[in-house]
């Protein structure tokens, strides 16, 4: 039975601990919204990019001067992950299920006798995997203190990639991110970027459009630019996704973690009460038997 | 014919412009061009330079450091990787994109090198216009 100081002292250690975590919740919910406002902003020029790109590829998948970054090079034998998480934890499973994610096709791609490449976006994801798949590791990128994602981090992840497949090291480049479904809900995704897989376009706008263009310069040239520019988007768009994640994730695991310091609260103070209730009635006890003892 | 398009002009950060306009002026890779309304649809990349919207009497002025541009019968988009408003930019905003432009020369072909040489001297000249005008 711990004594009245010793609840006491617990009592007041969970009230912080709450006033902590309510805190983190409220500014994860802050920093959520902003993030999801980037991710919306970025979402014009993404859809832009896939529509023009998509035009363009659908004629020219067969082609065979079409660049490398489109065609693939005929093999999926070496292949590079790109796993990005967060920078920091106590964000719930958030990074948790990316490197779950992340360790299955890993575990999968091995069995096959494909050689893997790791490359680590993000300080808690080579953290996790470093003890497992340290020596796959080709390269971990971190943007810590960083306060928001801009297209620079984007371009910083996306330039290490390109050249390394320009040079011939990998013929699949896969990208681990979360996807922001909502507050509570965030799905860890695996995107192939290279080879570039597009969805075919719409009915209406492929009859409408697709070979009407003319293209300036010509159409290979035009894909060899852009390819570059949308692996570069892309993968500003799986930073951005995994922000806004991390923030909702953290939300909610604050959440919890803030109701259920309240409940310990609850509980303590109950049993603090309580002690201190029956410390007074066995004093009281004491001090009536020891008056009925003398007047005896 | 119509007598504006939609003209949007988007970076990947944000959406800069969605306006209607009668004539659009793009420093296109082949050279450039102004699109009006019933343009031919034409994809074009675009080098760093100038992108001037005309709506009547009012004309805006957008810098850019590259990009493409996606003409069609009903607008026409443009895809900045960086873009700012003539009037906000400075020359520092462009400093990065110069650097990158410089660093991409190495290592080119006859053809490939000419483009990007070219591309890096119409950064260098813009960041010069910008600084005398500051």
């Amino acid at each position: 039975m711990p004594s009245l100081k010793d609840l006491k002292v617990r009592i007041n250690s969970v009230k912080s601990t709450r006033k902590i975590t309510k805190a983190m919740q409220m500014v994860a919910a802050a920093k959520l919204r902003r993030a999801q406002e980037a991710a919306e902003a970025s979402r014009p020029y993404a859809e832009r990019m896939t529509t023009v790109l998509s035009n363009i590829a659908s004629g020219n998948r067969d082609n065979p001067e079409a660049p490398q970054l489109l065609r693939g090079t005929g093999s999926d034998q070496r292949q590079l992950l790109v796993v990005c998480t967060a920078e920091r934890g106590l964000c719930g499973g958030f990074n948790s299920s990316i490197v779950r994610r992340a360790r299955v096709d890993i575990t999968r791609l091995t069995a096959e006798g494909k050689d893997v490449k790791i490359l680590c976006v993000g300080r808690k994801g080579r953290e996790q995997l470093r003890r497992d798949y340290g020596h796959l590791f080709v390269d971990s990128i971190t943007f810590e203190g960083l306060k928001r994602m801009s297209y620079t981090q984007a371009e910083q992840v996306a330039s290490p990639v390109l050249s390394a497949f320009a040079s011939d090291e990998y013929d699949v480049v896969t990208l681990y991110y979360s996807e922001f479904k909502s507050v509570i809900a965030q799905e860890p995704q695996a995107l192939q970027i290279i080879p570039a897989s597009f969805e075919p376009v719409d009915g209406d706008a492929a009859a409408g459009s697709n070979s009407t263009y003319e293209y300036e310069p010509d159409e290979n040239a035009l894909l060899a630019d852009l390819l570059p520019k949308n692996i570069t988007v892309q993968i500003y768009r799986a930073l951005l996704e995994n922000a806004a994640s991390e923030q909702g994730a953290r939300m909610s695991a604050m959440d919890n973690a803030t109701r259920n310091a309240g409940e310990m609260v609850d509980k303590l103070t109950l049993q603090y009460n309580r002690s201190r209730q029956a410390a007074i009635t066995s004093e009281l006890i004491e001090i009536i038997s020891g008056a009925e003892a003398l007047n005896g | 014919m119509a007598d504006t398009m939609q003209v949007e002009l988007v970076s990947p950060d944000r959406l800069l412009a969605s306006v209607e306009a009668e004539k659009v002026m793009l420093p296109g890779a082949d050279g450039d061009f102004t699109a009006m309304p019933g343009h031919v649809p034409v994809v074009t990349s675009l080098s760093p330079g100038a992108i001037v919207i005309v709506n009547g009497s009012e004309e805006t002025e957008y810098l850019i450091a590259g990009g493409f541009a996606e003409v069609s019968g009903a607008g026409i988009s443009v895809l900045a990787e960086f873009a700012s408003l003539r009037s906000e930019a400075t020359p520092e905003m462009f400093a990065s994109s110069l650097e990158a432009a410089e660093k991409s020369l190495d290592g080119l072909e006859k053809d490939e090198l000419a483009e990007a040489t070219r591309r890096y001297g119409n950064l260098k000249m813009m960041i010069e216009t910008l600084g005398r005008a500051a």
